[in-house]
């Protein structure tokens, strides 16, 4: 494209955060703009389509106070970019990348378009190394792997901030000692939940090492449409020019899909399920596939995206389109919160997709995938067994069912719930496991393997490995 | 190629209005703008034509021109198809690695087959032979299981006037000319072929044998055939791609065409870093050698998705005319829907149920009919098949979305994924009460003969059993199991033995995720030979709960992951076992 910058005052519409520019000429689709308010104000926007006299342009910082007449709107010639460099660690921007710290801007080593590219798939190396997060809930049942895309999926007033917190102050891949870098960004999140990372980053010195863009509450919404490339761009650049190992912690994705709704509204364009596009699939595709390894680089870039469900609902939109992206998903669990659980992880819908090739023998330990295995089944069949005693009572149930009812509810309070600050190895999981599913008659554990019984279970003489 | 241009006069996201293009053709390829990206014409009004853009469209200007290609969108089909991985339209996705970057950037175009290596040609006609589309002209042997038929193409008949011989060509070197009359055909080892066109067959056949997959649940209650369709819908998590990956690794066809359409990059790596390691059952070749991958991942241009079914079921058709039997799958099929939405959403047509396109039924529908098993083009009497299985990825689980019940219309059989199954890691979560397979008899000639002869009244008594369960477990949910008579509590047990020894599969066990016919049906045996203990002992009065304790039970859900090479023994263990424990109660 590469054409000078242009400038027009002829803006003939504004609806919602869209304005139509018309008598321009030679406009390329994507180009940044700035505009320029009554007041002297200037605000970035990018044009969502063109013709050939006229541009239609979404306003990052919204339309307020923006009029017909003196409004003028600067093409640019160029399409979106951020700067980055390896100075920006420990910097801290908001939502469309001004610094929010007080340094001045990042001088860059280079220049990259903030909605990247695809990476491709036969680049890619397919992710193994487990990370310790030293929860249980998720190591021994949906364990992560670098590269991995791994949402948890909340609801309002749920603790999906301090479980986010914690995986960031203990996630390792064990035996390694390696450059890493926490890339945040919020959309849309309270000042008081920004507030609280920071905290966390700052105590635990994660802080050095991060990058945090911060579109709060109060920030312009459709800002929100950018936040988040931004902050993949910059993990992209740490992960794959700087060789580092990059958590990308992102929320709330919900916060990001209202600001879609809101274009494709304005838009009037044919909505999808419950008013969001019908493309948000491709959109969200657009960010979550902004992670993985690929074959002959060091870096890597893990994402934890964190979406609060409307009404607890997983069919909604937004976890729905979430869920077939990502690699799996933690779910939490309203009920298990309100009885006092945390981590109130319900693992039955939590999934890592990831977890088959970084578990086992040589990587987490042999008896893994069984035990996980038979952990699912066991707690699948006393939260069965409990539905039914909530209708019959306990009289009907035979001797099996009631061990079912004690493992269910051991597992719940000694396995699922830990302290914030508690660190468990993987091995100390395998062992928790072990002792509860010693609960259940040998003959109930089908689906591990004869010699992992004979080696790990509680009544053949403990194995400590 | 016309030299003809049009003008671009608008832009939104993949989708580019251009003027001036009056003559240019439906679905036509353009070169788009001042990097000539390139784009198919879906749409034409006076001289005014839509354009779907197989790239990222970011930068370009109104003003800039479209020029005319008068080609459709095509692939190139010859030697060094297999084993290689393409994007939607068929870059060739290693070449582009090797040659520019990890990420693809835009105008990365590359042809789609080596035009370098030579190729070891066998010539098998003369000069003088009359031939006609479908004919071999040769063979190259593309690895020590296929060999590749070089056929002269569709549409294209007469004498053999020059027949290359024995020895190594390049796909661009002529090595056979047609004369039919004054016309002469230069034919070199590649054809190109329009994707959006069926390759022409003799005749369409019923399919007969079923395609074995290795999978239990699937190959004896809900089977599939070489030539058949199926869907597997489900929630997100529930099992779609395993299935897949399943069948990919272990059907029995000679040729696979796996198309990731909108899906993940990580799952193509997979099959990448895992399909070269893994040895064909039948052949002992690596699977990746059988194998040709489609990948165009959820991020990749959204045209191209589009486009990549296209692409995938015209390279089966094409091994399917040279008579190899091919499996198809498209992971996944909503994605592809998806796309047709977004073009059509962005063009402002008149959107149909759920902002689909109106035609979204009619295009499914022209996809899964070009599966089948038919009598191949060419003066012989081969047989070819291509069998399509696709998965479907309804918003929220809901079957009743219209991509699902569009798909149900057309296919054969059904495996329907829940997500209850998937949460208790009861895998294949296939659904026993909702899945079908209109093949069952068919297949069941063909297990009985070739098998066993039990074969149809041991599925017939497990999908009996399996209802009954389902039955009592309406009964259980209001009373509790206690109450139950003794029969009753012995069916649930039976089948709940079917579910764990037999249905539930774990993909990722090394032996455990292939069960051959052979296997399948002893395990079946196995499991009647306990029911039929089973029942005498209820007659000598011993309880179920005392047949429930038997450690037997353990041993049977252990089957599947027995060793090929152990089977005969532990087998003749289990049995053994068996009657000695039931009769110790007695019976
Ligand atoms: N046969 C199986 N054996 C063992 N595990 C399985 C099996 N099938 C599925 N799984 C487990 O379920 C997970 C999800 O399966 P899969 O990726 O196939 O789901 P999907 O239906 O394709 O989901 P999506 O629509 O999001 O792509 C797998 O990662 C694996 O852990
Ligand atoms: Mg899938």
């Amino acid at each position: 494209m590469a054409e000078p910058s242009r400038e027009y005052s002829t803006v003939s519409k504004v609806v919602g955060p869209i304005i139509v520019v018309d008598d321009v000429e030679g406009i390329g689709y994507s180009e940044v703009v700035e505009i320029t308010m009554p007041s002297g104000e200037k605000r970035l926007g990018q044009v969502l389509e063109t013709q050939s006299t006229r541009a239609i342009v979404q306003v990052f910082g919204g339309t307020r106070d923006l009029d017909t007449d003196i409004t003028s709107v600067r093409f640019s010639g160029e399409i979106m970019k951020i700067p980055l460099s390896g100075e920006i660690l420990g910097r801290i921007f908001n939502g469309i990348a001004h610094p929010l710290d007080g340094g001045g801007p990042v001088i860059p080593e280079e220049m990259r378009d903030i909605y990247g590219l695809p990476i491709n798939p036969y680049a890619r190396e397919h992710p193994r190394d487990s990370i310790e997060t030293g929860i249980s809930a998720i190591d021994g049942m949906n364990t992560l792997v670098r590269g991995q895309k791994l949402p948890i999926f909340s609801g309002a007033g749920l603790p999906h901030n301090l479980l986010a917190a914690q995986i960031t102050r203990q996630a390792k891949v064990l035996g390694q000692e390696e450059d890493f870098a926490v890339v945040f960004a919020a959309m849309g999140i309270t000042h008081e939940e920004a507030a609280f990372f920071l905290r966390d980053f700052r105590s635990t010195g994660a802080l050095e090492r991060a990058v945090l863009f911060l579109n709060l509450a109060d920030d312009p919404a459709i800002e929100r449409i950018i936040t988040p490339r931004l902050a993949l761009t910059t993990a992209e650049f740490l992960a794959f020019e700087k060789d580092m190992h990059v958590l990308v912690i992102l929320t709330d994705l919900t916060n990001y899909c209202e600001s879609l709704r809101e274009i494709a509204a304005a838009r009037e364009e044919v909505p999808g399920r419950r008013g969001y596009p019908g493309y948000m699939y491709t959109d969200l595709a657009g960010i979550y596939e902004r992670a993985g390894r690929i074959a002959g680089k060091k870096g890597s870039i893990t994402q934890l995206p964190i979406l609060t469900m409307p009404d607890d609902d997983i069919t909604h939109p937004v976890p729905d389109l979430t869920g077939y992206i990502t690699e799996g998903q933690i779910v939490l669990s309203r009920d298990l919160h309100r009885k006092g659980i945390y981590p109130p992880i319900n693992v039955l819908p939590c999934l890592s997709r990831l977890m088959q090739g970084g578990i086992g023998e040589g990587r987490t330990r042999e008896d893994h995938a069984d035990v996980n295995n038979q952990l699912y089944s066991a707690y699948a069949q006393g939260i069965k067994i409990k539905n039914l005693v909530a209708v019959i009572g306990e009289e009907g149930l035979s001797d099996t069912d009631r061990q079912y009812l004690a493992f269910t509810e051991r597992f719940e309070t000694e396995f699922i719930a830990q302290g914030q600050y508690e660190d468990r190895s993987f091995h100390r999981t395998l062992d928790i496991a072990w002792e509860l599913l010693s609960i259940l008659p040998q003959s109930e554990l089908k689906r591990i393997d004869t010699r992992f019984v004979a080696k790990y279970h509680p009544a053949h003489g403990r194995h400590q490995a | 190629m016309t030299s003809q241009a049009g003008v671009i006069i608008r832009v939104t996201g993949p989708v580019v209005l251009a003027s001036g293009l009056r003559g240019a053709r439906m679905f036509e390829i353009v070169k788009v703008g001042r990097q000539e990206l390139i784009g198919e014409i879906i749409t034409l009004e006076e001289d005014v034509a839509t354009i779907q853009v197989y790239e990222e469209t970011a930068g370009i200007v109104p003003g800039e021109a479209v020029l005319r290609t008068g080609e459709s969108l095509s692939v190139e089909l010859g030697p060094g198809l297999l084993g290689n991985i393409y994007d939607g339209i068929q870059r060739p996705l290693r070449e582009i690695n090797v040659l520019w970057a990890d990420f693809i950037s835009r105008g990365a175009t590359l042809p789609a087959l080596s035009e370098a290596k030579k190729w070891e040609f066998d010539p098998k006609v003369k000069e003088g032979d009359q031939v006609s589309g479908g004919d071999t002209l040769g063979v190259v042997q593309e690895s020590t299981t296929i060999s590749h038929k070089i056929m002269v193409p569709p549409g294209i008949s007469g004498r053999i006037h020059m027949i290359a011989s024995a020895g190594t060509y390049t796909i661009r070197e002529t090595i056979a000319t047609v004369r039919n009359g004054d016309r002469v055909f230069d034919l070199t080892m590649v054809q190109r072929w329009p994707v959006r066109s069926a390759r022409p067959v003799k005749e369409k056949l019923d399919p007969q044998k079923p395609l074995i997959t290795g999978q239990r649940i699937i190959d004896t209650l809900f089977p599939i055939t070489k030539g058949g369709t199926a869907a597997i819908p489900g929630p997100f998590g529930s099992g779609k791609t395993v299935v897949q990956h399943q069948l990919a690794k272990w059907a029995d066809a000679d040729i696979i065409v796996f198309i990731g359409c909108g899906e993940r990059g990580n799952e193509m790596a997979d099959v990448l870093t895992e399909f070269p390691t893994l040895e064909d059952p039948k052949t002992g070749e690596p699977l990746m050698n059988r194998m040709i991958l489609i990948a165009n991942t959820s991020n990749m241009p959204v045209a191209a998705r589009e486009a990549s079914v296209y692409t995938g079921i015209t390279i089966a058709e094409y091994f399917r005319d040279m008579g190899y039997d091919v499996a198809l799958m498209a992971d996944s099929t909503s994605r592809w829907a998806e796309a047709m939405r977004e073009i059509s959403g962005r063009l402002e047509e008149m959107p149909g149920e759920e902002g689909y396109p109106a035609y979204l039924g009619s295009r499914l529908a022209d996809f899964y009919e070009r599966a089948g098993r038919v009598l191949v083009c060419g003066s012989g009497k081969e047989t070819g098949s291509i069998s399509v299985i696709g998965a479907v990825s309804p918003p929220g689980g809901d079957f009743s979305e219209p991509v699902t019940q569009n798909t149900l219309r057309i296919v054969k059989v059904f495996w329907a994924l829940d997500s209850d199954l998937a949460y208790r890691r009861h895998f294949p979560a296939i659904n026993w009460l909702l899945s079908y397979s209109l093949y069952g008899e068919e297949v069941g000639r063909w297990w009985t003969e070739n098998i066993g002869p039990e074969w149809v009244a041991y599925r017939k008594e497990m999908m009996l059993l399996l209802q009954k369960e389902n039955e009592l477990e309406e009964i259980v949910k209001l009373v509790g199991p206690e109450v139950l008579p003794e029969e009753d509590k012995l069916v649930l047990f039976k089948a709940e033995t079917i579910r764990e020894s037999y249905l539930a599969q774990y993909a990722f066990h090394p032996h455990d995720t292939y069960t051959g016919a052979g296997r399948q049906y002893r395990m079946m045996a196995m499991l009647f030979d306990f029911f039929t203990l089973a029942d005498r002992a209820l007659e000598h009065n011993i309880t179920t709960e005392q047949i429930r304790n038997l450690p037997v039970k353990t041993a049977l859900a252990r089957m599947g992951s027995v060793p090929k090479d152990m089977e005969e023994t532990e087998f003749a263990g289990i049995k053994t076992a068996m009657a000695a424990q039931f009769k110790e109660l007695g019976v």
